[in-house]
């Protein structure tokens, strides 16, 4: 049948790297699809040669600041486009779906050089800082997530807010006490695909994080395979494991939310 | 029809949601409510909450604003000065409220999207790049102290290699002690500056052991840099100081000077001249032979046009555009397929176990994609890859060149097909069952309704994500750099191999071994901008036009 198919398609690279993680040898060409032993080697070398717990701890940081800021920024925005009617709406909308479609890191290169300024005059958010790099993310906050929940609340009936508006509310109460609660999975839906987007994306934090303690995952578990590949493996699969946790963990917390939200607020763009 | 599939999934939500859909409203309940909001009294906890954000605003600007004033730099102050001030007004005044939610995400917009992006368009009509990074004056100057070289009677420093930023990859700075005098100079790209005698501190052999804002660096830093250290030069008149070992500096005379009269750079030893070409910003001699230091002047649309013109870009360009559209749809058609597959089996009732299988299913989405890649592409390793062990093969997948195309597509559709499983999942729920329970009474087989009903309908719901995901994947340089680089490569044409996008050819070429290109770089971004762009515009009409016939 169809589903045992793609179940063994979708595991077998998953219990590829458990078997190389428990796998005490830790070299690629030691590893087989099934464990030859176990051990937590790998997991506490992990630890020991590199500064993977810093790593961790930045990439978490940065991803759930980010995710949390940008979907906040964009059910802002979202709210003006949904429900009010002004001078130059649709060219706004228009242009955040063309600007988006100019990958970030094309422009790779001026970030360089703008942060290279940066550096200079406010260090702390410069290269190798977490919040420097926050910042440059929260850049893409606006755009398809934007549209995605602008779609989600032209569902809402307005009835809703205009009673609201007719009672009394002002504008801020109609969207905090209103609208948010009832967009909630769009959100969900929004932050976790940033979230994971946010741990995935390496170029960018390749060029702005340099030194060991400010890496984030991607940049630096590329940096342990990126040279010598047979020999890291089994720490690398170990730190790809523990690198899933975290996105394991908001999966199921914003799990009830997911599927209605990916194609309610999707279908609507 | 379309009424209900777009809007079930909130069909508890918006129950009494009239034919006429929300959107597009007329404007006159718009005008009544607006006035009713301006009458508003101002409630406390509102004033609070923005008395308390507008004073972090003028906090985070007054930050801002003094190593601006130290800088000198008038003009971002302005900048400042005005975007605190416009925050001001926009959020103390009553009107304006459509911008009072827009702003906050337009200001991140403007300055790490926007403003990046027109600094690339510019670059693209530049031919800036290694070798043509600075102005005029700043080629000469490289000209001039590159080609220093010692002469008797020279002065001899000794030499402390300091830096003002981080000890790896800060900018170098020489401490040099004058074996005359004993006066410490610190001496950068920009020349030599005296430091004052207190704020330093001199060993016995007068080399330099700290000073003041700046930091020395050890022997094994400094020998770690030791190739930039060689190629540092301190301009000085009528010539440079540059290192000789770690420890000791000389100041030479140059070899090679510029003329303004004939707007030329004449070697003193050969005699030969090099006239600067205001068209190519570069110093070029009678002979052809160029300069390696030129500057950044502007080529108008000469990287345009060379994409198209030049045979040895323009040929594999076309290639790579080919594999570009290739792979993204490609790997759009195989994640739907096998995802939609999933969900209609998952859909099917007879299914026992549903939850287990959705979560094991979903499991690659969980996974860290960007270490998936790498793992993926030793799995494809010829010698030891689980590909080739666990069937028995002897395929050197990442070695030929179709292999190689078809890896990576498994790759993505590893990686992707969750996702389209997802929302396949939720789109399927959308359509009411006695849809294709009707068509099944009307004598039609599984197959039949799936293709006449089912089908186009999640199509209509699905088709904007399809396009997100053409234009994700049209760009995806995770997928091609983590796994094969963009091998393999043929043997003539080391810079554009099999299984390259157009985003990891560009990469190469902006950071590339060969040297950087910016300018070059720049344009092929624009280029595959308009093109995603076009392409997306296309086909977000066609799908509008869809969506009214199936209305």
């Amino acid at each position: 049948m169809v589903l045992l198919v793609s179940l063994a398609f979708a595991l077998f690279p998953i219990v590829f790297v458990v078997s190389a993680a428990i796998n005490p040898l830790g070299t690629l060409s030691s590893t087989d699809l099934l464990p030859t032993g176990a051990s937590f080697s790998n997991f506490g070398n992990l630890f020991r040669n590199t500064a993977f717990e810093w790593w961790f701890l930045n990439s978490v940081l940065i991803a759930s600041v980010s995710a949390a800021v940008s979907v906040f920024l964009s059910a802002l925005a979202a709210y003006a486009f949904s429900r009010m009617r002004f001078k130059g709406r649709r060219v706004g909308l228009l242009s955040l779906l063309l600007i988006q479609m100019f990958p970030q890191f094309l422009a790779i290169v001026a970030i360089f050089l703008i942060f290279t300024t940066v550096t200079d005059l406010w260090p702390a958010i410069g290269f190798n800082t977490p919040w420097g790099l926050l910042l440059l993310y929260l850049g893409g906050a606006l755009g398809v997530n934007t549209w995605l929940m602008k779609g989600f609340y032209d569902t809402l009936p307005r009835e809703l807010d205009e009673s609201a508006t007719m009672d009394g509310a002002s504008h801020t109460q109609v969207f905090f006490r209103i609208m948010l609660p009832l967009v909630a999975p769009i959100l969900a839906v929004t932050g976790l695909l940033a979230f994971i987007g946010t741990i995935n994306e390496f170029l960018i934090a390749n060029v702005f994080l340099t030194s060991a303690e400010s890496k984030t995952l991607s940049v630096g578990m590329w940096g342990l395979v990126a040279g010598e590949r047979n020999n890291n493996f089994g720490i690398f699969c170990a730190g790809t494991l523990l690198t899933a946790v975290p996105t394991v963990l908001v999966f199921q917390f914003l799990q009830r939310y997911i599927v209605s939200g990916l194609t309610a607020g999707a279908v609507k763009g | 029809m379309t009424e209900n599939v777009t809007g079930a999934g909130l069909a508890t939500q918006a129950p009494h949601r009239g034919p006429g859909g929300a959107p597009g409203r007329g404007r006159e309940p718009e005008k009544a409510r607006r006035t009713v909001r301006d009458d508003r009294p101002v409630t406390l906890t509102g004033l609070a909450v923005k008395v308390v954000l507008l004073g972090l605003v003028a906090g985070i600007a007054l930050w801002a604003a003094f190593p601006l004033v130290e800088a000198e730099a008038w003009l971002g102050l302005g900048i400042l000065v005005a975007t605190t001030a416009g925050l001001f007004y926009l959020y103390l005044s009553r009107r304006h409220i459509p911008a009072k939610y827009l702003v906050p995400g337009t200001l991140f917009l403007i300055v790490f999207q926007v403003f990046p992006v027109l600094y690339t368009a510019s670059t693209a009509f530049t031919n800036f790049g290694d070798g043509h990074r600075g102005s005029k004056d700043d080629a000469i100057v490289a000209i001039q102290s590159s080609s220093v070289v010692q002469v008797p009677g020279s002065i001899e420093y000794a030499l402390s290699i300091a830096t003002t930023g981080d000890a790896a990859t800060g900018p170098l700075v020489f401490l040099v002690t004058d074996p005359a005098t004993g006066t410490v100079s610190a001496g950068d790209a920009d020349g030599l500056e005296p430091l004052d005698a207190g704020s330093v501190t001199v060993n016995s052999a007068g080399k330099v052991t700290a000073a003041d804002g700046y930091t020395v660096l050890n022997a094994g830093q400094a020998s770690a840099r030791s190739q930039e250290i060689t190629e540092f030069a301190v301009p000085t008149e009528g010539g440079a100081i540059r290192s000789a070992g770690l420890s000791r500096a000389y100041e030479g005379k140059a070899t090679r000077a510029y003329d303004a009269g004939c707007d030329c750079v004449r070697d003193a030893e050969s005699g030969k001249v090099w006239t600067a070409d205001p068209e190519r910003g570069a110093f070029v001699a009678a002979d052809g032979e160029r300069l390696l230091q030129g500057w950044r002047v502007n080529v108008g649309l000469s990287n345009f046009t060379r994409v198209l013109t030049e045979p040895s870009i323009s040929g594999p360009f076309l290639e790579t555009l080919i594999w570009n559209f290739g792979f993204a749809i490609g790997s759009v058609f195989v994640t739907f397929a096998l995802g939609l597959l999933c969900a209609l089996a998952l859909h099917s009732p007879r299914v026992r176990g549903r939850t287990l299988y959705r979560v094991l299913l979903i499991l690659p989405y969980a996974m860290p994609s960007f270490a998936m890649l790498l793992v993926w592409r030793d799995m494809f390793n010829t010698d030891f890859g689980l590909v080739n062990n666990l069937f028995g093969l002897n395929v050197d997948w990442m070695g030929e060149t179709w292999s190689a195309r078809a890896a990576v597509v498994l790759v993505q559709l590893w990686l992707g097909y969750p996702y389209m499983f997802l929302v396949a999942t939720g789109a399927l729920q959308a359509i009411p069952r006695e849809l294709t329970e009707a068509t099944s009474v009307d004598g039609a087989s599984p197959w039949q309704s799936f293709r006449q009903i089912t089908l186009p309908l999640l199509l209509v719901a699905l088709t904007p994500l399809l396009i997100s995901s053409f234009a994700y994947n049209f760009n995806n340089f995770n997928a091609i750099h983590l796994t094969t680089g963009g091998g393999p490569f043929p043997a003539d044409n080391p810079s554009v191999g099999a299984t390259d996008l157009l985003i990891t050819y560009t990469y190469r070429l902006a950071f590339g071994a060969a040297g950087a290109e910016y300018g070059f770089a720049a344009a092929i971004s624009i280029f595959i901008f308009t093109l995603v762009a076009v392409i997306s515009a296309i086909s977000f009409r066609r799908s509008r036009q869809q969506e009214e016939v199936y209305a």
